[in-house]
């Protein structure tokens, strides 16, 4: 596969290594999580067949994480993002 | 004169002859020759055996198709199983020996089978051999296995390499017939980047086995001029011999060129072939066509082929199969094969057609409405027996048979990403449809445009759609655009032993077998009957199996169902997938920055991940691993040892949240930590488990170094990365790993304070005053080399760690050895290292093994309540809470003599002894020569509460039962007094 | 019919007349009180258990494709019992004698063959670790051998003793272990669910499920809806997708994993060897290839193939540690779908919606597990308690903590 990524252009994904589902970003909130959100968010996944947004490192490269939205049934990518803008944008800060 | 079946013409060097032997025979060939080719040349047909009831077996086809003449290759290490001899470039001194065959293929032992061929219907073994249930294994297995496969192994490594290698260009074509060449030309012409890649090592593709003409010249000048306009330019590359073997991902396609498989060994620094990953945004597949046969009785007799095969080695190799030849057809593709023999001297028996209103001809006989039901002829064929329109029989002899059945595009690679070929009526054929891969688009006889005219046209149209050129489609050469006839005739009404897939045996018989069991869908049939499954991966029987199993059902063929098509396009060498990438290439080997000091004095070394690390130093006199062992650590322990830990993982955390960061890693506490000091900190995965362990120093206010273990640095890494962009992204904290940036001594022991103090500035004050435990400082040492000292331990003893820039590292060991001689300073390894770590009680990768949390590790109370950090939350669930968790303890044999063992088992003093009475498990065990007895690790149930119980270690494996004794894991200087003085 | 040597040798003295479908292929019945949900090894099992073992009527096994299409015809074959943790090695022995009966038990020879596993060793942290996982396995009543190099050398003489960068420093072999003719099992438990009254429904596939007021009554599917009392999926890597049908997201994540198999071959190996320094596991057929596969790809795919850095990977992994196959040909490679969990183990277990069963989470080890996956999801359905052996595999043990987790990995699917 090639993961064109935002700041490197295309790059074939052996540069790279796959964790999971992108709503790994969204942990929950340690001050008002309950047990039951942080069983969901560690354990439960959407797992869709179609688009999926994920999360992969470039450890043989720039070591960025990012956002890659790939259809699971086809393999085909459409968006490549930094994972960092994608948590931003999402309200995480510090 | 050898060559006895040697033609007139084709494209062969007559000038160069090579000699070559078949089954220990001498026989002769030219330069161009395949080693099938060559053999049909010297009047051999029979090649080969089939797979189940050993047939005798001649080529059926004149390429990569070919399921019949599969050979042995050359010999020695070098000895290659199930070759094609069709696609086999013949070279001098070429060894070749038959398969699956004994004694001789000429007389077959096992040909027996075929007496039994009743019996041994498909999937006859899934009913019987089931009594007595040991007999399996035992007898009917080992003679089935025996009686199975194909060629053999030479079990000798592989002596030749391969590589791997990188393409990138605007367009792929695949393959080199008239479509492909034409489109390479269209491209090129425009001055694209193309890459024209083929299976043969002569490009041309059908041009070369045919007789046709193009702008009225023969069409094998044609496609030479072509090929050489193609490789005068320089934005195209030529790669004959390359066979593109897949489609992958996103315009990837793996491709695999056979470097010096034409020569008879490699020539020096060569690779014998070279796999290459082939960047294209666009491809064409311009693949041709697969000539289909028909199944009729005894269709399988060495000498019954494909009417087109007959016709290449004919026109391209001047070879024919015999003297005497009849033809079978449904369409006029036969008649061409006859016309191109007759031309070459070759006696025409008849055309059998099985259309009633097929063409006559003068110059042979046709059989109109005819069939061949039937073949005579042991070890080749002698008769067809032919049923003419009139029902009356009529003997036919021949020594061989072509044999069309129509054309079949070759549409493997657009099923590659799972797309499915649609039906073409027209063509009753399939053809690349549905989801083809992104940017494939296919054209030729591929798409079914079988004509000549039809691939150069649909070629230089699809080249210019692929790319988007503007501009008026040059005029393609004028050539033949015979009309498609291709009504389907997939076998000889009431057949029975008539061969689908000839390697496999696979019979009309069979099929029905299986439809009449029920395994009726597509994937049911070749896998019940193995149809298709053999090496030619069913290029020529699938169709035919589908055909007929449609029939059975009453249904169209597509509602039957398309197997589709897997990568590699052909059989392809385990060896070309791996490159270098093997022996001591299969990893990249790390060495430390004291790595050619420890050579030279001797070290033993041994490998820690892809790191290669001193394990001991053995000294004069030593013989035993153990002797120098306990050395090292007794050394240590009394006065001082150095050993290299740059391994550990190093990250360097900076800016101004770095503290907060590191809080939120480590389950411990590290907001507060102040400059100039360093902690133990152990850091959870997010599910609460135990992730690694390591210390991180504060070095400035906004400067930390971390170190992770060996094995883990990698991960932590990424896990540390993560945790900055993705969950804290505002935090302003950089981290890189500085491991290979930094050399670090571990200096332990009483003296190790003296020692340091030759090495480090004056300016620096190290005493215990100035430099107490767990002190970290940028220093210099040795007149002004700057250097990190931290005042950490995991031997236990007073000790230092020391690292200076790598390129210093090994004079830095030097200077260490040299100063540290007053105090018989001692070089120790890894197994020192973990003796000493045993002895102190510290875990490492054998307790963080994953599934251990803090409270497993004796550090249940590190794990902070008064902050978030990672892993804290899912680490109060009950699960890793409970009341007689496991809790790491140490073990000692209560005989002080009596081994104990890592891995075991613990179970109570008496009671039996099983998995249900398991109390826990040792993880690492050393004999401590500072105690005089083996001592352990473990984890036990309620561990800390059964300190001084005894229990019984058992390791049924290693056949051990040991009395032990629950112990503090703090064997030595439990109060850790050594580590402060 | 039952089969046997004798039924083969008049059947082919009588030309072959007498062989009838090894299944019916019956229309769906309105109601069934058991509705199986996958017709691959673990669905058609759980039906054979059902009818024979457990007494249940009114089955059916409802399959959107061909019976045995999906990962029990698509894996790599293996069986063994060689599990370190409490939750799984009694499980997977009592699969493994499970095998050892089956063909008796199905009356369909699967080929069951006991040739032996051995996986590796290449460090003395794995010997550690593999010695503790060998007394594990003797201590649940299994059988382990633990060899050293001399041995190993003596079994396996091809294997890369020479330059290899992880020499090999012993091995432990389960010699109970072997390999299945795959595709055999699945039409065994077939052939047998069948005969037991069990109707099979194939091409079949399951559109929705009908839930009312927290109960499960019955499946849309194309060929209409059907009743059901309980109803149990077991559709491995397509767990994700049909759960979500009834709202439930699930522990998995779906995953491709790649197998090869080369052309055949004269025998070669003896047994199965796994490789323990890189991504390698091997046996050779009855027919001759050599079936082998490594590591799954390691991204969410529901593609049913993978891509060229794996294979590389697999086929350098086999050169390293017996570099004499490097002539011999990859002949085809595929991809399945795992259904990879958060902890590396399966589930068995009821959901909270009443009257559905789930079976998944087999990450790529289903096929070894196929006999006592069937029956204890069997036992389940039947008698609403999970199988003495299957106690463990709850949705809730990630919310507890009773995580069993054999690698160590945690809750990353694709390091399992």
């Amino acid at each position: 596969m090639i993961i064109n990524h935002p700041l490197l252009g295309p790059r074939d994904s052996a540069e790279f290594t796959y964790k999971g589902d992108a709503n790994l970003i969204n942990r929950p909130d340690p001050e008002t999580a309950s047990p039951q959100d942080w069983h969901d968010y560690a354990y439960l996944r959407d797992n869709p067949a179609g688009p999926h947004r994920e999360l992969w490192f470039h450890d043989g490269g720039d070591r960025s994480w990012l956002v890659v939205t790939r259809n699971t049934l086809t393999h085909e990518i459409t968006a490549v993002e930094l994972a960092r803008d994608v948590a931003r944008a999402e309200g995480r800060s510090k | 004169m050898t060559q006895k079946n040697r033609l007139s013409g084709g494209q062969i060097g007559r000038d160069t002859t090579l000699k070559f032997t078949f089954d220990g025979k001498q026989y002769q060939g030219h330069q161009g020759d395949t080693l099938a080719s060559a053999l049909l040349a010297n009047n051999v047909r029979l090649m080969g055996r089939s797979f189940k009831y050993h047939r005798p077996r001649g080529p059926l086809t004149a390429g990569s198709e070919e399921p019949n003449a599969i050979v042995e290759l050359r010999g020695g290490a070098r000895q290659e199983p199930n070759t094609r001899a069709t696609t086999a470039e013949l070279y001098n001194g070429l060894t070749a020996k038959s398969q699956n065959r004994w004694p001789s293929l000429a007389f077959d032992a096992m040909a027996i089978n075929d007496r039994f061929s009743n019996f041994l219907t498909a999937g006859f073994y899934y009913k019987t051999f089931m009594w007595p249930a040991a007999f399996w294994e035992k007898l009917y297995e080992p003679i089935i296995r025996k009686a199975a496969g194909l060629g053999s192994l030479s079990m000798k490594p592989d002596p030749d390499a391969y590589d791997k290698g990188f393409r990138h260009c605007d367009l792929l074509v695949i393959g080199a017939g008239p479509a492909g060449l034409m489109a390479a030309l269209t491209a090129g012409r425009a001055g694209k980047e193309v890459i024209l890649a083929d299976e043969d090592f002569r490009m041309g593709g059908r041009l070369n086995s045919e007789t046709l003409h193009i702008d009225d010249a023969p069409a094998t000048d044609w496609a030479a001029q072509s090929v050489a306009e193609l490789s005068a330019l320089p934005n195209v590359r030529l790669m004959p011999r390359t066979t593109v073997i897949g489609a992958f991902d996103h315009g990837i396609y793996g491709a695999v060129e056979r470097v010096s498989d034409h020569l008879h060994t490699p020539d020096p620094g060569k690779p014998r072939q070279t796999l290459w990953r082939i960047y294209a945004p666009r491809t064409l597949l311009c693949a041709g066509a697969t000539e289909r046969p028909i199944a009729f009785d005894n269709n399988d007799r060495p000498g019954v082929m494909l009417a087109s095969a007959i016709r290449s080695y004919a026109n391209r190799w001047a070879a024919t199969p015999a003297q005497r030849i009849a033809v079978f057809t449904n369409n006029d593709d036969g008649h061409r094969t006859a016309q191109d023999l007759l031309a070459k001297g070759v006696k025409i028996a008849a055309v059998v057609d099985t259309r009633p209103d097929a063409p006559r001809a003068d110059a042979y006989e046709v059989l109109r409405g005819a069939q061949v039901i039937d073949t005579k002829g042991r070890l080749g064929l002698t008769f067809a027996e032919v049923k003419l329109a009139d029902g009356t029989l009529r003997t036919i002899e021949c020594g061989a048979l072509g044999v069309s059945g129509g054309w079949n595009p070759n549409v493997h690679l657009t099923c590659h990403q799972r797309g499915r070929p649609t039906w073409d009526d027209s063509l009753a054929a399939f053809v690349p449809g549905g989801t083809l891969p992104p940017g494939m688009s296919v054209a030729g006889a591929a798409i079914g445009a079988l004509s000549t005219h039809g691939a150069l046209t649909t070629g230089a149209a699809a080249a210019k759609k692929a790319l988007g050129l503007k501009g008026r489609t040059p005029a393609t050469p004028k050539a033949e655009d015979a009309p498609v006839s291709q009504t389907p005739f997939w076998y000889v009404e009431g057949c029975s032993r008539a061969w689908l897939d000839q390697q496999n045996d696979v019979t009309v018989k069979d099929v029905k077998l299986s439809h009449q069991e029920g395994f009726r869908s597509v994937e049911h049939l070749k896998r019940y009957t193995t149809l298709g499954m053999a090496t030619d991966q069913g290029k020529t029987s699938n169709m035919g199996g589908l055909a007929i199993m449609a029939e059975l059902a009453g249904k169209a063929i597509p509602e039957v169902g398309t197997t589709i098509f897997r990568p590699p396009y052909t059989p392809t060498a385990i060896g070309a997938f791996a490159g270098r990438i093997r022996g001591m290439e299969f990893h990249p080997t790390r060495l430390t920055p004291s790595h050619y000091w420890a050579k030279e004095r001797g070290a033993v070394f041994v490998e820690v991940g892809n790191w290669l690390r001193a394990q001991w130093f053995p000294i004069e006199g030593e013989t035993h691993w153990r002797e120098s062992v306990d050395r090292e650590v007794t050394a240590t322990r009394n006065s001082v040892g150095v050993c290299d830990c740059t391994t550990l993982g190093k990250i360097d955390v900076q800016g101004t949240d770095a503290a907060a960061f590191l809080n939120k890693l480590y389950c411990n506490g590290f907001a507060k930590l102040a400059v100039g000091k360093t902690r133990y900190g152990l850091m959870l995965r997010e599910d609460g488990i135990a992730m690694d362990d390591g210390t991180a120093a504060r070095l400035e206010e906004d400067h930390f170094v971390v170190t992770t273990t060996t094995a883990n640095a990698a991960r932590v890494y990424q896990h540390m990365e993560f945790v900055r962009q993705c969950l804290f992204p505002d935090m302003d904290v950089q981290l890189i790993s500085t491991t290979e940036g930094w050399a670090q001594y571990a200096v332990a022991g009483p003296n190790s304070r003296k020692l340091l103090q030759k090495v480090v500035d004056p300016a620096f004050d190290i005493s215990n005053e100035g430099f107490p435990f767990m002190a970290c400082a940028n220093i210099t040492i040795c007149g002004g080399l700057r250097a990190r000292l931290f005042r950490i331990s995991f031997s236990g003893e007073l000790a230092f760690e020391i690292a200076v820039p790598s390129r210093y590292g090994d004079a830095l060991m030097r200077k260490l050895m040299s100063e540290g001689a007053e105090f018989d300073v001692t070089p120790y390894g890894t197994e020192a290292l973990g003796v000493m770590r045993i002895e102190k009680g510290h875990a490492a990768g054998n307790e963080l093994n994953g599934t251990t949390t803090a409270l497993n590790l004796g550090m249940g109370r590190m794990v902070s309540k008064a902050k978030d950090s990672i892993g804290s939350k899912l680490s109060e669930r009950p699960g890793l809470n409970e009341a007689d968790a496991l809790i790491q303890v140490g073990v000692k044999p209560v005989d002080p003599s009596k081994a104990i063992t890592a891995g075991g088992h613990l179970m109570a003093e008496t009671g039996p002894v099983n998995a249900a009475h398991d109390q826990g498990y040792i993880t690492s065990a050393a004999y401590s020569p500072s105690l005089g007895h083996m001592i352990g690790l473990g984890f036990l149930k309620n561990g800390a509460e059964r300190l001084g119980e005894r229990m019984r270690l058992v390791s049924p494996v290693t056949r051990l039962t040991v009395e032990v004794e629950i112990a503090s894991a703090h064997f030595v200087d439990p109060e850790g007094e050594r580590l402060r003085a | 019919m039952r089969y046997s040597g004798f039924k083969v040798i008049k059947e082919a003295l009588s030309g072959h007349k007498g062989w009838t479908p090894a299944w019916r292929e019956p229309e769906p019945q309105s109601h069934y009180d058991i509705i199986i949900i996958g017709g691959g090894g673990h669905g058609l099992a759980t039906a054979h258990y059902l009818a024979k073992v457990f007494g249940q009527k009114k089955i059916a096994v409802i399959e959107k494709g061909w019976i045995g299409g999906g990962n029990v015809g698509r894996n790599t074959t293996i069986i063994r019992s060689n599990y370190l943790l409490d939750g799984n090695e009694p499980f997977y022995e009592f699969s493994l004698k499970l095998w050892e009966g089956l063909e008796q038990d199905l009356n369909y020879n699967a080929m069951v063959s006991q040739r032996g596993i051995m996986n590796l060793i290449h460090s003395d942290a794995q010997r550690d670790a593999f010695i503790r996982r060998g007394n594990a396995m003797k201590l649940n009543g299994a059988d382990a051998e633990y060899l050293d190099l001399d041995a190993i050398k003596r079994e396996y003489p091809f294997l890369n003793f020479n330059d290899a960068r992880f020499p090999i420093k012993g091995g432990l072999a389960q010699r109970r272990g072997g390999t299945v003719r795959h595709d055999a099992v699945a039409w065994g438990y077939a052939r047998s669910a069948d005969q037991h009254g069990v109707d099979i429904l194939q091409n079949c596939e399951v559109t929705g499920f009908k839930i009312e007021q927290g109960k499960c009554l019955g499946v849309e599917t194309t060929k209409g809806f059907i009743g059901a009392g309980k109803i149990g999926c077991a559709v491995a890597g397509s767990s994700g997708r049909l759960m979500s049908k009834a709202g439930m997201r699930l522990p998995i994540e779906s995953h491709v994993l790649q197998a090869f198999v080369s052309e055949g071959l004269k025998p070669v190996l003896p047994g199965v060897i796994t490789f323990g320094a890189g991504h390698f596991y091997v046996s050779q057929s009855d027919k001759g290839g050599l079936v082998f596969g490594g590591d799954i790809d390691g991204y969410n795919s529901y593609a049913q193939r993978g891509n060229l850095p794996v294979v590389e990977d697999v086929c350098e992994g086999g050169m390293a540690i017996m570099p004499m196959i490097g002539r011999a040909r990859l002949l085809r490679m595929w991809g399945g779908i795992m259904d990879m969990s958060m902890d590396g183990s399966p589930i068995i277990d009821r959901t909270h919606i009443d009257g559905l069963y789930f079976n998944g989470g087999w990450c790529y080890g289903g096929f070894k597990a196929t006999p006592a996956s069937g029956y204890a999801f069997a036992h389940l359905l039947a008698t609403d308690t999970p199988h003495d052996t299957a106690t463990a595999y709850r949705f809730n043990r990630f919310e507890t903590g009773h995580m069993i987790d054999e690698k160590g990995m945690g809750n990353q699917p694709n390091l399992h």
